[in-house]
């Protein structure tokens, strides 16, 4: 049947003028037609790319030929194929002469290419010509073409052009120079910002069809700036009123209606205007009356205008007359059988129930029709409209057919709002806490790797702060019900993530609080959940930390702990963790729980994450270790700003011995480049082993340094700029760090790792687990301003002739990178006296031994300083690696100490020295954990 | 605004496809796949509207008819009027029918270029340009003398 049909075109073809096809066109069109599949279809078009990239190169290709080539182009591009090989023919056939090919050429164009495309210079030429052509078809193919070819770089090249055809003797001109002001208009307002002017003069313009043209830019200009066009009020409601009379030509009529997409567009132009008016909005009342009368509601278009009314008549100010008219035609619309109609009276009704809220009670069932009806479309609209109208009475209902609704699609699109949706209406309304939590339940379970994460912190928050009354039991029976519901979900399978995360929150902060459930008994859920979804490290994350928080309270309140087999196989499995995080957490649980009751009270009290936890940001209780440093010869801490002065000093003293390093620095960094995830790893887990061999070979070049000074210092110009710019910040941003845990506190803030508990110890372990989120961000960013991925420490090894760090390094946070780069090698030496010395018991007197070696050099500390302002918040922390890490860190942030150091001259005596201390450091520090924390704890 | 007009059969191979805003070629395939697995699980007998921010960013809507093998799809933003729109369609249907004497798909697919002829004088740069059938046969007749 369709071949019959097929040859009975091909037959009439030959009537088509000059639209006609050749046979080969209609071959290729044909068999794409009958492919039966996808790979058919691709093979087609591949032959027919390889036929048309050779006719293509083929000499005098007849004119005719080559416009069929084009469309041919053209149909393979929509197919999804690429043709940009024949762009340039399609640039070429603008050029031509006759009309035809012209349009074939500018359609082709303009459908290859997009205005910043190469080509697009060729056209403009050709445009400009164009545009001054006398023939009028020609003049609107080109106004046609700049619609899409020209971007606000080229639209000076044709403006004055197009507004002359302004006034081109042509309607059909006019309206197309309009449009295409229009469109110049939304792409670079700035550029034709002067003509605005046209286009109020255009809307006398004698032809309607140029008036009705001019309704659109207006419409946006209106849009953008309403004040300045009140006064065309009164212009647009004639307009109207003479449309709807009738006194534009006949042939304006659309299915009898007058001219009705110019009443369309003047209505919403009136819905503006009127918008918040009430002197304009009085001036519509009648012309909308009349409308309401005259539309014939039997027909599609008048419909159109009727709810245009509807939608004009709730944005300005109405009458109570135009109020009820409107009612009148939403109820029409609903009644209506059409499920066109009842979409747009649904949306009327949401639109007029802000005027008047009783409105929606008329249209009770309506609306409960249209939520059941088949029609997706019809419902979600529905929705919308529930959406508006939901005060706390309705809630309950509107919320649980909202969450049916989401249960049963699939559109992760719409599934993400309704649930969102569903979350601010609870939110808004819940009339009772115990409602809440269900509904937030069943909105986790059916959506919750789409909910927005803020959602979670607020549900943990408000369980852990209750609805604000100072009513503990109310608080607590709400607890209660969240624990009981999660420990009945828990057993579902494949729980969303961050459903996952808050229930192990609430279960660690609240879980035993009542004591209706065990610590064994709850703990053994947990470790399910971190079984269960071993490959979510977020959710073992909170679960670990949720352990630790129930043992915490156990032991708090005096009871022994008996860890579960399976938790102890995870706490284990979890010590070798590849997550850095996750092996945190763990070594803090094992630390814990080796401590005694008064101990873990302070660190974890009880229902604490709602407590602000307050900051010595001064470092106060450093006051006395401090003065003893000095008093033993350390030098004082130097602010910041004083030391950048003297950095420089330093810089350039240092200069002379760099030479060589800077050398290493372009072999070593591709030699061993490291995997910007490894560093941040380090700073908790494993502590690289230092290499003697290397670091012997870190020394040699520095001693034989004074070779070739030229280099080295032309070098390190080039990077001074880079320091200045990246030391100080490096050293500010160490401590921020520290002061960013008070958001963190509750362990509801908006950080997926930060939830670990809820206690004086957060702002600590919030700290350090901090660290992997922040590092790995700031090692990208210095990558791309370094241009690689080389860690720091790849980095400073170069720049310190191949010196390789012992742990500091490894723990360095990327946001030193750049200070690597800058000429003093010795910054690593520094860095590794104070990594090695950490390794000791008591890293203070470790590190003040240094101190003081450092100032019999003469050269300045400013360790005293970075310590006083980095090192404290860690004190405390469980974890050595991390103290570690802020030493080096803080060491290295300032330059000005190993700089001394260097400045100095390479001492083989201390090079040795510090070698045995790496060599010392071999142990892994993380097994003294438990007695440093003792220590620092008292 | 319009931001694309489609016209594609109910095995969703495209027939035609005009995007407003300049788009790269995957991106448009994409759409338009898009566009037809949303139509092709449209049951029987519902609106003829679709909200459709999920593909095309936010404040989109599309309107769309069916006529035996082809589908005609408008899709445009929040300035314009759904009705309006599926009056729109029709006036490009019975443009087409007096070019084509009662149109189908066959048709849309071999004249290819007077498709987009008949198109461009009633949508211009996304913006409705004329809506009299009548005036816009009489263009394209005056260019392909």
């Amino acid at each position: 049947m369709e071949q019959l049909k097929t040859i009975g075109r091909e037959l009439a073809m030959g009537s088509q003028g000059g639209f006609g096809q050749s046979k080969e066109f209609l071959d290729l069109v044909k068999s794409i037609g009958e492919a039966r599949s996808k790979a058919e279809e691709d093979r087609i078009v591949l032959s027919e790319i390889d036929i048309l990239k050779r006719k293509l190169l083929e000499p005098d290709i007849p004119k005719r030929k080559m416009k069929e080539y084009i469309i041919r182009l053209v149909y393979i591009e929509m197919l999804g194929h690429d043709a940009s090989f024949g762009y340039i023919h399609a640039v070429k056939m603008t050029h031509d002469d006759n009309l035809l090919l012209k349009r074939t050429g500018y359609l082709a164009v303009t459908l290859f290419l997009n205005e910043d495309h190469d080509l697009i210079i060729l056209i403009v030429n050709t445009i400009q010509k164009d545009l001054r052509s006398d023939n009028y078809l020609v003049v609107c193919a080109a106004l046609n073409a700049i619609c899409r070819l020209i971007n606000e770089e080229t639209i000076p090249a044709v403006l004055p052009q197009v507004v002359d055809l302004l006034n081109h003797h042509k309607e059909a001109v006019r309206k197309k120079a309009i449009m295409a002001l229009h469109r110049f208009h939304r792409k670079s307002p700035s550029s034709v910002s002067h003509l605005i002017s046209n286009f109020r003069k255009r809307l006398c313009d004698n032809d309607p069809g140029v008036m009705g043209a001019t309704l659109c830019p207006l419409f946006d200009l209106i849009t953008e700036d309403v004040a300045s066009y009140k006064d065309l009020v009164s212009s647009f409601v004639s307009i109207l009123k003479q449309v709807t009379e009738r006194r534009l030509p006949k042939s304006y009529d659309y299915h009898q209606m007058p001219a009705p997409f110019i009443q369309i567009k003047l209505l919403k132009i009136m819905a503006l205007l009127g918008s918040g008016d009430k002197s304009a909005s009085e001036i519509m009342y009648m012309v909308l009356g009349d409308l309401f009368k005259k539309c014939d509601s039997s027909t599609n278009i008048g419909n159109a205008i009727l709810y245009e009314c509807i939608r004009s008549i709730s944005c300005i100010i109405p009458s109570p007359k135009l109020l009820e008219a409107a009612a009148d035609a939403i109820s029409k619309f609903l009644k209506s059988d059409s499920h066109n109609l009842k979409y747009m009276g649904i949306d009327g009704l949401g639109r007029l129930i802000k005027i008047s809220p009783d409105i929606a009670e008329q249209h009770q069932l309506a609306v409960i029709d249209c939520l059941e009806d088949p029609d997706d479309t019809l419902k979600r609209k529905t929705f919308e409209l529930l959406y508006k109208m939901t005060k706390s009475s309705n809630v309950e209902v509107i919320v649980d057919r909202m969450i049916d609704y989401m249960i049963s699609i699939n559109d992760n699109h719409y599934k993400t709002e309704i649930a969102s949706r569903c979350v601010e209406l609870a939110e808004q309304f819940a009339p009772s806490n115990q409602w809440f939590i269900q509904i937030m339940n069943k909105v986790f379970e059916h959506a919750g790797d789409l909910v927005n994460i803020k959602v979670a912190h607020n549900l943990m928050r408000l369980i852990a702060e209750g609805f604000g009354e100072d009513d503990d039991d109310a608080d607590s029976k709400l607890r209660l019900s969240a624990v009981e519901s999660y420990l009945q979900i828990m057993s579902e399978p494949k729980l969303p993530s961050l459903f996952l995360q808050v229930i192990s929150w609430v279960l660690g902060e609240y879980g035993t609080a009542d004591g209706k459930y065990s610590a064994s008994y709850i703990s053994g859920k947990l470790c399910d959940v971190a079984d269960a979804y071993s490959s979510d490290e977020t959710v073992k994350g909170y679960a670990v930390s949720a352990l630790m928080k129930i043992y915490a309270f156990e032991i708090a309140s005096g009871r022994k702990v008996d860890v579960l087999p399976e938790c102890q196989s995870l706490i284990e499995e979890l010590l070798a963790s590849h997550s850095t995080d996750l092996q945190q957490r763990a070594y803090e649980l094992q630390a814990l729980l080796a401590l005694d009751a008064r101990a873990v009270e302070s660190i974890l009290p009880l229902d604490a994450s709602c407590e602000d936890i307050e900051f010595d940001k001064d470092l106060s209780f450093l006051n006395g270790y401090i003065q003893q440093a000095i008093e033993s010869g350390a030098q004082p801490y130097i602010s910041e700003r004083e030391r950048s002065g003297m950095l420089e000093t330093t810089d350039y003293h240092s200069q002379d011995h760099h030479e060589v390093p800077s050398h290493a620095l372009r072999f070593e960094a591709y030699e061993r480049p490291k995997p910007s995830s490894l560093r941040t790893q380090a700073s908790t887990e494993l502590v690289p082993l230092p290499e003697p061999s290397y670091y012997s070979e870190a020394h040699q070049p520095i001693s034989t340094s004074s070779v070739s000074e030229r280099e080295s210092s032309e070098i390190k110009l080039r990077l001074d700029g880079v320091k200045q710019k990246w030391g100080r910040p490096s050293y500010q941003s160490s401590t921020s760090a520290s002061s960013t845990p008070p958001q963190a506190a509750n362990g509801t803030s908006s950080h997926p790792d930060v939830g670990v508990g809820s206690s004086s110890l957060k702002p600590r372990s919030s700290y350090e687990s901090k660290k992997p989120e922040i590092y790995p961000e700031k090692q990208r960013l210095a990558a791309s301003l370094f241009g690689g991925s080389s860690s720091s420490r790849s980095d400073r090894k170069s720049s310190s002739g191949g010196h390789k760090p012992a742990k500091g390094t490894a723990s360095k946070p990327p946001k030193e990178n750049p200070i690597p780069v800058q000429p003093p090698p010795d910054l690593l030496d520094f860095g590794e006296p104070t990594a090695t010395s950490v390794t000791a018991t008591d890293p203070f007197k470790e590190l003040e031994g240094l101190m003081d070696s450092s100032s019999q050099d003469g050269g300045s500390t400013d360790v005293m300083g970075v310590l006083y302002s980095d090192a404290a918040p860690v004190t405390t922390t469980t974890s050595v690696d991390s103290l570690l890490s802020e030493l080096s860190d803080s060491s290295k942030g300032n330059p000005g100490t190993y700089q001394s150091q260097t400045s100095k001259g390479p001492n083989s005596q201390e090079a040795l020295e510090k070698d045995a201390l790496v060599r010392q450091m071999g142990v892994n520090p993380t097994s003294q954990n438990p007695t440093l924390f003792k220590d620092l704890l008292g | 605004m319009i931001k694309a007009v489609m016209m594609m059969n109910t095995q969703g191979k495209p027939r035609l496809a005009k995007f407003y805003d300049f788009l790269p070629v995957e991106k448009q395939q994409e759409l338009i796949r898009g566009v037809f697995s949303v139509l092709s699980s449209r049951p029987e007998n519902v609106s003829n509207f679709l909200e459709i921010d999920s593909l095309f960013g936010p404040d989109s809507r599309l309107v769309y008819k069916h006529y035996a093998t082809l589908y005609f799809v408008l899709v445009f933003d929040g300035s314009e009027n759904e009705l309006a729109m599926l009056d729109l369609i029709q006036v490009l249907v019975e443009t087409l029918d007096k070019c084509f004497s009662n149109v189908c798909e066959l048709d849309i697919v071999f004249n290819y270029s007077k498709m987009h002829t008949v198109l461009d004088e009633i949508v211009f740069g996304g913006q409705v340009l004329e809506t009299r059938s009548d005036e816009v046969m009489k263009a394209v007749e005056e260019i392909s003398k």
